[in-house]
């Protein structure tokens, strides 16, 4: 079933206008990739279904109900989480505290402190470290774990390579076949193409706020990708 | 020995202020607002109990059961239904707002209850003490205000660190709109603040009726011993707030002491404009800034 | 549309567009102004007594409004403890001309003066605060002030002290000097604030307001400007307690010192109209008159304005000039907008706008960017 489709959105701030008509669905179960160069709305369209931003015009609907006035916490009662752009760990809090904090909504499901340790060694090994003393991989684990505690339906990873190494990038999408098998939808934004390509099933492309391509992982070429990411 | 006596009463002044503090650095650390009405609130609560105690006859520390729940409602209260408003109209607003409010309270308080001096008569407790030595001696209701206000400032500290409601608090005060990422409805935790606050500077104004007079006035004075307690001791820490409540205690009833009644005040003022200039982040400040 | 053609338009656009001073030169502004002015000026031959003495006050609390407005509406720095210069400003008058045989009209650009010293060591203190903590610092400033003030004998101590001085001048001269001297101190005021406001620092000091990180990465000096301010608003404090002082011929620690005075400040600034040049002038003339008419309400006359500020804040955020004016009205225009460039409508691009005209819609658009 489609869990959560978006529906000719128009997003802006302000007088700036970042999302023009922009459409998309993510069927139960599956990992949508939504990738672009910088500025091209990825974290805009991620704001909007997670309710940090008013669609200006257009509609998200999850689960068949329209969320778009639904701000942002209810959104996540009802099985929206977010790893936001820049990880956005509380500094003040430890890890576990962190990982505590993401649980506040109380959801039930299999994601608790244990098993994102398990998920990410490294968080456990720095448990009780305050946030703002781990490094941007080790802050992003936590975040997506963060993300995890709530037991979404639906998971919004928000540019999860940007400032990380390479090395430290494959390590974090490694554990996401691990998220998926325990029924998590994924919708990840990305700008680190390949990445993006290995993990998901479909790839819907943004450029300058708008779709230019879409379609599944594997029947996409290269040349036809860089030609909607660059937009020539 | 003298200076001692006034020394450990200083201390134990300290826990007082402590308590008056609290709130205001719990309103600031979660919201960013300074509340300019936070002493004002103190003197209601004080009137609130006065008035409970000439028309019910209830005995003084019974007013504490009516006075301090009432006041956390209307806390939240009020948070909900004009602060809030006000954070999202400029920076300035919330101070504007609170200030109206502080000019509203003290000519109310006045018009209600005149500007005359009352007191939250205790009887005996307040003048019995402990003696310690033959030089040293200290007031049982002293120690009494000292053990609340470390009571109530570790069951804040404990209510921050170890429950669901406590950390969604200290994350909210992080980054408010990453909170929001959790599931936390950040006007209910800001709501909750401002009824703590409302709570324990209630609590604080309560005993202080009860140790010394009062007058609808005497609000901004507490704002300023609350404010200079919390920036004394380092703003975001709440055993800072009781070391600088502490610390302004101590100058101002050893400044009373040394110089002359006059001057005490004077000392803490003094005091505070020193940390200021030498060490403006306070003695304990928050280990990690936003 | 292509990404090309975007940024093609885009330039044209940027390219025809220019940037003028909202509204009207200085020159006829300063003109109107001065005929105003020299009309008040007469005022004491034809009024009455006591409408000049009045007026004194008037005049005085426009002089507070508009340097708390340029404090706080264009400074963005909320302070109440500004009558610690208020006071000190009353008791330089004292003691210079009281105690020391200085001119008494002389007084009032000395107290001035000594606010401003007094206020650059200040400064340096309570910048170390920020927001609301800065606000309650400066009170705590302005409780030493009065403290220390009480200690010193010659100035009264705890009880106060009158002008003896003064009283030898026949009281008619005496209310006319000072009337002057308080037109004077209020144009003054208005006129510095405007003049400021239209150069670079009117314009650093909005940008600080609304940003301090992107205006000091503009090379906008932060501090500097901040301190600026906070040291001119400080000698036009000292002038309108210098005022005082020579208007009641007395002067008190409680009262010159007093929080009552920031009060009055911030509603006359926020009734009146935060950060436009004309609602403290007005905010001052609607608080006066209520004064007048609601004196004998005692408390209660404070418990209104203590609500009517709170509302104002909350629903009318440009308090009764805004209102009024709707951002259109300048009596002392002060902002920028940019002219030129195509309009919707489809007039032809790169059409010159003359220096005078009114800004059409299309500039509008970015006037919340802009002003």
């Amino acid at each position: 079933m489609t869990l959560l489709s978006v529906d000719h959105v128009d997003a802006r701030y302000g007088d700036f206008q970042a999302l023009f008509d922009v459409s998309l669905a993510v069927r139960e179960g599956e990992t949508l990739a939504v990738i672009g160069a910088n500025g091209a709305g990825k974290s805009t369209l991620l704001k909007t279904i997670a309710g940090l931003l008013r669609p200006a015009r257009g509609e998200v609907t999850f689960n068949g109900q329209a969320v778009g006035a639904l701000p942002a916490h209810r959104r996540v009662a009802m099985g929206i989480s977010m790893a936001p752009e820049g990880r956005r760990l509380f500094p003040s809090l430890t890890v576990e505290d962190n990982l505590l904090v993401g649980a506040y909504s109380g959801r039930s499901g299999p994601w608790n402190v244990a098993a994102v340790c398990r998920l990410f060694p490294l968080v456990a090994e720095r448990r009780s470290r305050l946030a703002a003393r781990l490094s941007g991989g080790e802050q992003q684990a936590v975040a997506i774990g963060r993300a995890l505690m709530s037991n979404p339906r639906l998971l919004l990873l928000d540019e999860v390579s940007l400032g990380l190494a390479p090395v430290v990038v494959e390590q974090l999408y490694a554990a996401l076949p691990q998220i998926a098998a325990s029924g998590t939808t994924v919708l990840l934004v990305e700008q680190d193409v390949r990445q993006a390509l290995r993990v998901a099933d479909r790839i819907q492309c943004l450029l300058e706020g708008r779709t230019v391509l879409e379609g599944t992982a594997g029947s996409l070429t290269r040349e036809q990708i860089a030609a909607a990411y660059f937009g020539v | 020995m003298v200076v001692t006596n006034a020394f450990v009463q200083g201390i134990l002044l300290g826990g007082l202020y402590a308590l008056f503090a609290c709130g205001l650095s719990l309103m600031f650390g979660v919201m960013r607002v300074v509340n300019l009405a936070h002493g004002d609130l103190s003197i209601m609560a004080a009137f609130g109990a006065l008035a409970l105690v000439d028309s019910l006859h209830l005995a003084p520390f019974v007013t504490l059961l009516i006075v301090v729940p009432a006041m956390a409602v209307l806390g939240y209260l009020v948070q909900r239904g004009v602060l809030q408003r006000s954070l999202h109209v400029s920076a300035l607003a919330p101070l504007l707002v609170t200030f109206g409010i502080s000019i509203i309270l003290q000519n109310g308080l006045q018009e209600v209850f005149s500007a005359d001096n009352r007191a939250l008569n205790i009887g005996s407790l307040a003048t019995a003490s402990l003696r310690i030595t033959n030089q040293l001696s200290v007031g049982w209701f002293s120690l009494l205000v000292f053990g609340v206000g470390v009571t109530v400032l570790v069951a804040l500290q404990l209510f921050l660190s170890r429950t669901s409601t406590g950390r969604a608090m200290r994350a909210t005060s992080d980054d408010q709109e990453a909170a929001q990422l959790m599931g936390i409805d950040n006007r209910h935790i800001y709501s909750l603040a401002t009824a703590i606050a409302f709570a324990t500077v209630s609590v604080a104004g309560i005993f202080l009726g009860m140790r010394t007079s009062f007058t609808p006035t005497a609000g901004p004075a507490l704002l300023i011993f609350a404010f200079e307690a919390v920036i004394i001791g380092g703003l975001g820490s709440l055993w800072g707030t009781l070391l600088g409540g502490i610390a302004l205690g101590v100058a101002q009833t050893v400044g009373a002491q040394v110089f002359s009644p006059a001057y005490g005040i004077l000392t803490g003022h003094l005091v505070f404009l020193a940390v200021l200039a030498l060490r403006p982040q306070g003695f304990l400040p928050k280990a990690v800034t936003v | 549309m292509t990404a090309d053609g975007i940024s093609v338009d885009t330039a044209h656009t940027l390219a025809a567009s220019t940037i003028h001073r909202r509204g009207r030169p200085v020159g006829v502004t300063a003109g109107a102004g001065f005929i105003l002015v020299a009309l008040l000026a007469v005022l004491p031959y034809v009024a009455s007594r006591v409408t000049t003495y009045d007026l004194v006050e008037l005049y005085t609390l426009g002089v507070l409004g508009t340097m708390w407005n340029l404090m706080a509406g264009y400074g963005g720095m909320v302070s109440i403890g500004q009558q610690a210069f208020v006071g000190a400003g009353a008791y330089a008058v004292v003691w210079f001309t009281n105690n020391n045989g200085v001119n008494p009209f002389l007084g009032v650009p000395i107290a001035a003066a000594v606010c401003a010293v007094l206020a650059l060591p200040t400064s340096y203190l309570v910048f170390r605060l920020a927001g609301g903590y800065f606000a309650i610092g400066t009170w705590v400033v302005a409780e030493v002030a009065k403290l220390f003030t009480t200690q010193v004998r010659s100035l009264g101590k705890g009880s106060g002290v009158s002008l003896q001085k003064m009283s030898h001048i026949d009281p008619t001269l005496r209310n006319r000097l000072v009337y002057w001297m308080a037109l004077g101190v209020l144009t003054l005021a208005i006129a510095a604030t405007y003049v400021v406001m239209r150069a670079r620092l009117g314009l650093a000091l909005r940008a600080v307001r609304d940003a301090p990180t992107a205006a000091s990465t503009l090379g906008v000096k932060v501090q500097r400007s901040k301190r600026f301010v906070y040291v001119a608003a400080a000698a036009g404090f000292g002038a309108a307690g210098a005022l005082t002082s020579l208007h009641t011929l007395r002067v008190e620690p409680d009262s010159a010192y007093s929080v009552q005075l920031t009060a009055y400040m911030i509603f006359i600034v926020v009734i009146g109209g935060m950060g436009s040049i004309e609602g403290p002038i007005v905010g001052a003339i609607i608080f006066w008159e209520l004064q007048r008419e609601l004196a004998s309400l005692g408390e209660w006359y404070l418990i209104i304005l203590g609500t009517v500020a709170v509302v104002v804040t909350l629903y009318v955020r440009n308090g009764v000039w805004g209102l009024v004016s709707r951002g259109r009205l300048h009596a002392f225009p002060v902002g920028y907008t940019l002219g030129g460039g195509p309009r919707e409508s489809g007039r032809p691009r790169g059409s010159r706008k003359g220096e005078d005209e009114r800004p059409d819609d299309n500039a509008g658009n970015l006037k919340g960017v802009v002003q």
